[in-house]
């Protein structure tokens, strides 16, 4: 049997069928555009499965369309980052427009977790934003910090103000890599916060499409002295626990059936 | 009788058709409601509507209107100078870009809304009030009064302690006579022992009826949702008492039965949620609604709207006038309201009532830039957490733009209770 989790999030989604035992068997992913169902629609096109669930913000849409059960990101994160790592207690989820610290009991449950307000300050949404201002790609963006021998320092947690800073330092004609550096780092404060709020001590795992950029994970790990692991696809995270929670879903239907 | 209250006509239509669709949307749309509620969807219906009503032909028998924003003013005082209290408009945004010319961008929303509906000239209570009482609560509502004073010309403001010590009562002690001068100047009635003793009567039978009403929801399953109990919580502020208090107590007669037949709102064993935090005014019901479509139901409030401003009767022992005032000081002066410092019975009430309605998790309700109850949320969630109760602090205000994130907090909450 094959059960999938799609994660509908507010820049990509992702889908992962896995079998019966967890193993991933297929991972797709596409943009979330602004027509989130259409696109949704056409990556599950051919897509053969036995169960699913969905999470990401747009999972109520999907419940409407699909007719599926859904689940938070939260618990999806949590439960991906788990089947990673099995003695996981800390996750950072960072995504497009949330960002997250969950603090997990010895099973696995959620115990505890922290989520940006509605803004997306220390989001993916800043630092795209902040990597056009520099002229930047996304996937360069990390690296190009990583190279910067110090950091600037950022105020602003605010994208819109953080930008204008950023647009202010060019014109002072301060060094471009030092510069995204500084707004690594300003995220990672952010993040920080919100770990430390949660769990005090331990490895913590780094999920979301952030988890994907070296100067993050790098910073993350200078400023709290914690290892930092990332799965080999932390993006597909979410998507990969929901899937597996779909998996759960039917065996404890099964169970139920039979007794 | 909109035009004489001095209404803007529009604007008016136009909240009345939002409050209209988003009661038919959150309320309506509810399933296995008790009949009773029938009563308060027509008090909804009517809010703006046979209520006024009924305020301008107390008007015209020579009854004066007193409109308050805070459970510190004693009604009991208002009916027994034979003048009505209501509680005025203060659950929505409106007229805000103006409201932002006299407040602070980053004021709360509750003061903001208050503004909004003087500006907008939406709210009916308001235009219909003989006396307006503004009181020193928080440092937002204080300012925002001297503001307020200009857009009206009878605003009263009281003052009140901020410590429970002696000093502090003797302030309100002072404070509730020279309210209760104010009250006999405008009506020319003066309280008796007799029309104060009545007054306490009516205002404790409403109170008591809300709390036969809210120890109904610590059944499992619950008889009624938490949408209808903070409705309840909210129409309490604005109906007749005496009617009020009938109707509480028919719906109660049925959620008995209901609880006899086991017949819920939800389901049995549905996550359980106990709120705490700031008022939700009407029509502020974006987090009942967001937590009671996530799984979860909510089994009791812990705020104005709800047990902090309805939980004490005030005893009706005394036979003086002096003895009665007394009573009233010693009832009012309970309310745990986060103006206070310290305030430590809020936190074993949370607790207590956690407890009681055999809550799973407390949601701390937090509005934006309130800072007494954003300041004790920290150490609420604390002290629940060193006790065992999850708890989820949330802060936000009365824009739907948070929606999403909101939505996704409380169903991660509601998972992690399950």
């Amino acid at each position: 049997m094959r059960f999938a989790g799609i994660d509908i999030g507010s820049r990509s989604i992702e889908l992962v069928i896995v079998d019966e035992s967890g193993e991933i068997c297929q991972s797709v992913q596409a943009d979330t555009g602004f027509d989130p169902m259409s696109e949704t629609r056409k990556l599950m096109d051919g897509i053969r499965y036995d169960g699913i669930m969905a999470t990401g913000y747009g999972r109520n849409l999907f419940e409407i369309s699909f007719d599926a059960p859904t689940v938070t990101e939260i618990k999806a994160h949590a439960r991906g980052a788990r089947a990673f790592f099995p003695d996981a207690q800390t996750i950072l989820d960072i995504g497009g427009q949330d960002s997250k610290a969950i603090a997990l009991a010895d099973n696995g449950r959620v115990k505890k977790f922290e989520m940006n307000d509605r803004c997306a300050a220390g989001t993916g949404k800043f630092l795209e934003i902040m990597a056009r201002a520099l002229g930047f790609s996304i996937e360069d963006f990390g690296r190009a910090a990583l190279s910067a021998s110090k950091d600037l320092h950022i105020s602003s947690m605010c994208t819109v103000f953080a930008e204008s800073e950023v647009t202010s330092l060019i014109a002072k004609g301060e060094d471009r890599q030092e510069i995204a550096r500084g707004l690594h780092t300003s995220v990672i404060r952010r993040a920080a916060g919100m770990l430390n709020r949660v769990s005090a001590a331990g490895d913590i795992v780094f999920t979301g499409g952030v988890a994907k950029n070296p100067c993050m994970v790098e910073l993350l790990s200078e400023k709290l002295n914690r290892k930092i692991r990332v799965s080999p696809d932390p993006q597909m995270n979410g998507a990969y626990g929901a899937a597996l929670l779909s998996a759960e879903d039917h065996e404890n239907g099964l169970m139920k059936s039979n007794s | 009788m909109w035009t004489d209250l001095g209404l803007d006509l529009d604007a008016h239509d136009a909240l009345l058709d939002v409050l209209g669709s988003a009661y038919k949307d959150i309320y309506l749309a509810q399933k296995n409601r008790p009949e009773g509620m029938a009563y308060f969807d027509f008090v909804m219906s009517e809010v703006h509507g046979l209520r006024i009503k009924e305020i301008m032909d107390e008007k015209a028998s020579g009854r004066k209107i007193i409109g308050s924003y805070c459970v510190f003013v004693p009604e009991e005082i208002a009916l027994a100078a034979n003048a009505t209290l209501v509680g005025l408009c203060s659950g929505a945004d409106f007229a805000m870009e103006e409201v932002e010319q006299l407040l602070p961008r980053n004021t709360c929303a509750l003061i903001k809304s208050a503004f909004g509906f003087k500006l907008g000239k939406v709210c009916p209570y308001l235009e219909s009030a003989d006396m307006i009482v503004g009181e020193n609560t928080c440092d937002g509502k204080k300012k925002a009064y001297e503001s307020l004073g200009h857009l009206v010309d009878n605003l009263y403001v009281m003052d009140l302690p901020q410590m429970k010590t002696e000093n502090g009562k003797v302030l309100l002690k002072g404070e509730y006579l020279r309210f209760k001068d104010a009250v006999e100047t405008l009506t020319g009635v003066t309280i008796t022992a007799e029309s104060l003793k009545s007054a306490i009567g009516v205002v404790n039978a409403k109170r008591a009826a809300l709390h036969r009403l809210c120890s109904l929801r610590k059944a499992d399953p619950t008889p009624i949702s938490g949408l209808d109990g903070l409705l309840a919580n909210q129409v309490f502020f604005y109906d007749n008492p005496a009617r009020f208090t009938a109707s509480v107590h028919k719906i109660c007669d049925e959620l008995e039965i209901r609880i006899q037949e086991k017949k819920g709102a939800f389901p049995e064993k549905t996550p359980r949620i106990l709120v705490s935090g700031c008022p939700q005014a009407v029509p502020n019901w974006k987090l009942p609604m967001i937590v009671e479509t996530s799984g979860a139901v909510i089994v009791g409030e812990e705020s104005c709207v709800g047990e902090r401003g309805a939980r004490n009767l005030t005893a009706d022992t005394g036979s003086t006038v002096d003895e009665m005032m007394d009573a009233l000081v010693d009832r009012y002066f309970q309310v745990d309201c986060a103006i206070f410092t310290p305030n430590d019975q809020r936190l074993l009430n949370i607790q207590e009532m956690a407890a009681a309605y055999k809550a799973d998790g407390v949601i701390h309700y937090g509005l934006q830039f309130c800072q007494p109850y954003l300041m004790e949320s920290i150490p609420v969630e604390k002290a629940l957490e060193e006790k065992g109760i999850p708890c989820l602090r949330i802060e936000t205000d009365y824009g739907m733009e948070d929606m999403g994130q909101l939505k996704t907090r409380v169903e991660a909450f509601v998972e992690q209770l399950r």
